[in-house]
């Protein structure tokens, strides 16, 4: 027993990935593979956009006064029912189209996280530096799409109400969707690579090695 | 060179005591191994051979830590690493064993520099550190003018040499190499041994190379023989009769 210990005292643990490291190998990672990552991000930026314009052409709508009234006409029920129904597809294009994305960009560097392994990366490295790429093109994907959205909603609003859209259009609402639209984005990239993170991160390296796409 | 590797040397760099692998098929078992014992001493130049699917690949994994043995133990520097945890065994794979492959496996997305800096960076090196020792390393196996290309700009034998320096990154003591010549052209494969019988000399590194390769034999203390998954004998180099080539080691 002392003798197992003794023999043991020469292996220690293997701790350490540097978050700057991590996040400089995650960039480099996006950049290199900037067409591959550009489909993935445009599946993010296509999805957020949509949910943005939904939320904020619905604002528009709710809030704006039109030309011939006092004060905003506000939508009727059948109008909020449709609008709750696009924002609920628009988030399941989300959750679909985000995860997709990320289960494939994971799954075709399988041999890439058995080498990280095989070089003494812990299963928490491999989770790490992806789920900081996916955060990135989250990050990046969401804050195109949202601008997308938001620029689209306006331009559609000034068609319908012409200038008289500025001044009472609801500027905090809309800004607050964009804000929710972005950190849906971000949540779903991350919380859709957590999971072919994990799983390639658990793989044994042989394993992990032996996978061909 | 010193560190606390050396101080630490044991006999055995590596054991394995009745290796039993089997793969699950469906409803198949496959029995890769079938009780492999073999011994390694620290220092030596071991040369395991088979043709494929004999279960020299396996071998290999299971002396690497890469995956773990349906039954028997493997000891590397007389531990036993199947009592390791992910910790350790991530510890073990960083700074104890240097892997070369048959297919390179370098990331292709990191130039050759940072690729042989990774396992540096992993084991705690500073940046600047490991970018000094990894330059080094990268001229050590002749290509100190390479250092920033991709592995897509590199030819195959030199792609093979940047994954040498990567194996030497944090001084192991031991190097696998799986096949190491097996995508390589003949002069190319002949330059990589050669590389490795030099790191075995002048490192005193441990190399254990699974191969095919007739030219590897040459270069080897003892080669390991295996077939159908059972070590089918082991021979010293002195007691080998094959003419090929030269004795590439005696020129160290």
């Amino acid at each position: 027993m002392t003798s197992d210990a003794m023999t043991r005292a020469g292996i220690q643990r293997q701790i350490k990935l540097p978050n700057s490291e991590a996040v400089k190998i995650a960039v480099r990672s996006i950049k290199i593979r900037f067409w591959r990552s550009l489909i993935t991000t445009a599946g993010i930026v296509l999805a957020i956009a949509f949910l943005t314009y939904v939320m904020v052409s619905g604002a528009i709508q709710t809030f704006v006064i039109p030309e011939d009234a006092i004060e905003p006409v506000g939508l009727t029920a059948q109008q909020q029912a449709t609008r709750i129904w696009l924002i609920a597809i628009s988030l399941l294009v989300c959750v679909v189209g985000i995860s997709n994305a990320m289960l494939m960009s994971v799954t075709e560097r399988y041999r890439e996280i058995g080498t990280m392994k095989c070089l003494g990366a812990l299963d928490w490295f491999v989770v790490k530096l992806f789920l900081i790429e996916a955060a990135f093109q989250g990050l990046i994907g969401s804050a195109v799409g949202a601008l997308t959205g938001f620029i689209a909603a306006i331009l559609v609003g000034l068609t319908a109400h012409g200038l008289l859209l500025f001044p009472s259009m609801p500027w905090g609402r809309a800004f607050s969707h964009v804000l929710i639209a972005l950190v849906v984005g971000c949540l779903l990239a991350v919380v859709g690579a957590v999971y072919p993170a994990r799983r390639a991160g658990k793989m044994p390296p042989a394993d992990a090695m032996r996978t061909e796409i | 060179m010193v560190d606390t590797l050396t101080e630490i040397r044991h006999e055995y760099a590596v054991k394995t005591m009745n290796v039993v692998k089997e793969y699950i098929m469906g409803k198949q078992t496959l029995r890769a191994l079938k009780g492999v014992s073999i011994e390694i001493r620290a220092g030596e130049y071991i040369s395991i051979m088979g043709p494929s699917g004999s279960g020299k690949s396996t071998l290999f994994n299971m002396i690497g830590g890469l995956d773990k043995p349906s039954s028997g133990k493997v000891y590397i520097d007389e531990v036993d690493i199947s009592g390791l945890d992910a910790f350790e065994l991530a510890w073990l794979r960083c700074r104890k064993i240097g892997y070369i492959f048959q297919t390179f496996n370098l990331i292709p997305v990191m130039t050759a520099l940072e690729n042989v800096t990774l396992p540096m960076i992993f084991a705690g090196m500073t940046t600047q550190d490991a970018l000094d020792k990894g330059a080094e390393l990268l001229s050590l196996v002749g290509l100190g003018d390479r250092i920033r290309h991709k592995p897509l700009e590199l030819s195959g034998g030199q792609q093979q040499r940047v994954a040498c320096a990567r194996a030497l990154a944090n001084d192991p003591a031991i190097i696998l190499a799986d096949e190491p010549t097996g995508n390589l052209d003949l002069k190319t494969g002949h330059e990589i041994i050669e590389l490795l019988r030099h790191l075995n000399k002048e490192k005193g590194v441990t190399i254990i190379s699974a191969t095919h390769d007739l030219k590897m034999l040459d270069a080897s203390d003892r080669i390991i023989w295996i077939r159908d998954g059972l070590v089918d004998k082991i021979e010293a180099r002195a007691d080998l009769d094959i003419g090929v080539g030269t004795l590439q080691g005696e020129e160290v």
